[in-house]
């Protein structure tokens, strides 16, 4: 049973020492929507996501992901999310099915499932003739595009995805977001965070943080008129301006 | 020239372990590399004890470099002190020792030498050599014509086979160098790599993690430990004279120990490089030069002699050689194989710690 609200944070926080990386930080997520979470570098998103997937423990205030306490309810939100790290996520000297059934296996899936999944993937990127090739051979692209579906492997109920576009060509960041809103068709939450300011324009909903707050939070429409500006790139451009720390993307 | 030292300076951990190390090593094998031997335990067996007894034994402790740690009345008593480990020496006094030498007859006496370290077991048996021919020397020039005869038994190693001495030790280091580098390497790997991090955002538990990645290195841990004893056996002729299972359970548990090192080096490493120069440091020279596999531990000075204690060859060392070279089983041996079980415990659980998700 999905709750409304697939993601909701309250003034969270995460301090380093003197250092405020997250600075109270309060938003929420719907159920089945792609939300961007723009900033950027060193502006505080990889933080912020590492508290919400449970790799890091918030300083101050509270969140809950998919209906789940991020302090004390860390296994469950485990299970029930997938994640696609900035630095990637697939063993490169082991082959595209291995990868599925390592992955599969860590879930909990019985094997049967894997292969069905496994094929559905592969079929839908157009890669069954590479299912057994090592993944280290592979161009970057579609080592990304398979992470992505590790990563929906086990039908999680949101994924979080850390830059997945970087280094990579435009026409596959267009293929990549092709897979993104497929899956939120199929009720998927998915939390990304980039700092491309233009994929921002694929999002639903999104937020930009600026030396460790939310400077900004809605549609993009509503952000374009709210600053009068043609692009969300503007956006970003004219809060920057104001921040501190951080480098304009 | 100038990029490369940039990338020296600005590597924090390695310039560190680059600097620091040899100095602390310099330093502290400086003083661990002595040869020379002081504290020999000495058993003195006396059937007959009268003056002349007294007067010899009283040389041996005026001597300063023995220490007398038991005294019996018949030559039974060597083989169980020294197969205990209770002493490195013994002197049995024939029974009429005393009388011969009054009588100018040649008085014989019998040196018992536990030689499993031959190294060790040469010099004591010149020591003891030096102390008898002193008196010898005494004697005589108190006009006393004296003659005294003195046969040497050198224990458990009577050809003197440096090997014997060796391999152990050798078996000891080769052991911990590979598994733990093994294991260092392939946690900063996952690491670096980044794939970590989707593994511990996974269900798995730390422990599972390590747990996973530790096994099959225990599998490859335990092929090198059948080799390295089956070269030590065909090639070397290193006797067996133990339980052949004791040993090998000690040897997988020794390298579950090497293991946990590993894990625990990655764990508190930021690169691979620096995972790889600190498990090789923190095994290699410690294992050769602390663990009594060369230099006799009795040897160093007392302040670095606890210091060998944290090494896990020395406890390895001491059972290795123990089984194969004595022959004695757990009943001796059980307290060596605690600590080497109470090592793997704290290491793993310190490992375990370590990577606890708070990777940022």
């Amino acid at each position: 049973m999905t709750p409304p609200v697939a993601i909701d944070a309250r003034d969270l926080t995460r301090r380093f020492g003197s250092f405020v990386a997250v600075d109270h930080i309060t938003f929420d997520v719907r159920a089945g929507e792609v939300f961007g979470f723009l900033g950027a570098n060193g502006a505080g998103k990889t933080t912020a996501i590492k508290m919400l997937v449970g790799l890091l423990a918030p300083t101050e205030g509270q969140a809950h992901v998919a209906g789940f306490d991020i302090r004390t309810q860390r296994d469950e939100i485990k299970r029930n999310i997938g994640y696609m790290s900035q630095r990637f996520s697939l063993y490169a000297d082991l082959t595209v099915r291995e990868n599925f059934r390592l992955y599969g296996g860590i879930y909990g899936l019985a094997a049967k499932r894997i292969a069905e999944r496994t094929n559905m993937f592969l079929e839908t990127l157009g890669l069954v003739p590479n299912a057994d090739d090592l993944v280290g051979k592979l161009p970057l692209g579609w080592k990304q595009k398979l992470a992505f579906c590790v990563a929906l492997l086990h039908e999680p109920r949101i994924v979080f995805l850390d830059e997945p576009t970087g280094g990579v060509d435009p026409i596959t960041r267009r293929q990549f977001w092709e897979l993104i809103y497929r899956a939120a068709q199929n009720g998927t939450t998915v939390f990304v965070t980039t700092h491309y300011m233009d994929e921002a324009e694929y999002c639903d909903r999104i937020s930009i943080m600026v030396d460790g707050k939310i400077a900004a939070l809605g549609t993009p429409a509503e952000l374009k008129q709210q600053f009068g500006v043609e692009t969300v790139d503007e956006c970003f451009v004219r809060l920057a301006r104001g921040a501190q720390k951080g480098e304009a993307a | 020239m100038v990029k490369e030292l940039h990338h020296i300076l600005r590597d924090r951990q390695t310039l560190t372990i680059l600097l620091m190390m040899p100095l602390v090593q310099v330093i502290l094998f400086g003083y661990a590399l002595r040869s020379d031997v002081r504290d020999i335990r000495l058993a003195v067996i006396t059937p007959a004890p009268d003056a002349a007894t007294q007067e010899l034994t009283s040389r041996f402790i005026g001597a300063n470099r023995f220490e007398i740690v038991a005294t019996a009345t018949s030559p039974a008593a060597i083989e169980p002190l020294f197969r205990q480990d209770k002493a490195d020496v013994a002197l049995v006094f024939d029974s009429d020792f005393g009388s011969h030498l009054n009588g100018s007859e040649p008085a014989t006496l019998l040196i018992a030498i536990d030689a499993s370290d031959p190294n060790t077991g040469t010099t004591y048996m010149n020591y003891m050599r030096a102390v008898i021919a002193g008196y010898q020397q005494e004697l005589n020039a108190a006009n006393h014509s004296v003659q005294i005869v003195t046969q040497t038994r050198m224990r458990f190693n009577p050809t003197l086979e440096s090997v014997n001495l060796f391999v152990p030790g050798l078996i000891a280091l080769v052991l911990v160098l590979v598994s733990a580098l093994m294991t260092a390497i392939s946690l900063s790997r996952e690491k670096e790599r980044g794939t970590m991090e989707v593994l511990l955002v996974s269900p798995l538990r730390p422990q599972q993690i390590i747990v996973g990645k530790v096994l099959p290195y225990l599998a490859l841990g335990f092929a090198n430990v059948l080799t390295a004893l089956l070269a030590a056996w065909a090639v070397f002729h290193i006797p067996f004279r133990g339980s052949v299972v004791l040993l090998l359970l000690e040897a997988i548990l020794y390298t579950i120990v090497s293991l946990a090192l590993g894990v625990l080096i990655a764990a508190r490493t930021s690169s691979q490089r620096a995972a790889m120069l600190g498990a090789m440091l923190v095994t290699m020279l410690p294992s050769t030069l602390l663990s009594g596999m060369i230099f006799p531990i009795a040897s160093m000075p007392g302040w670095l002699q606890p210091v060998t204690n944290i090494v896990p060859a020395t406890w390895f060392i001491i059972i290795a050689r123990g089984i194969m070279l004595k022959g004695v089983g757990l009943t001796i041996l059980w307290r060596e194989s605690l600590i080497l079980v109470a090592m793997a415990v704290v290491l793993l659980a310190a490992a375990m710690r370590s990577f606890k998700p708070r990777l940022a």
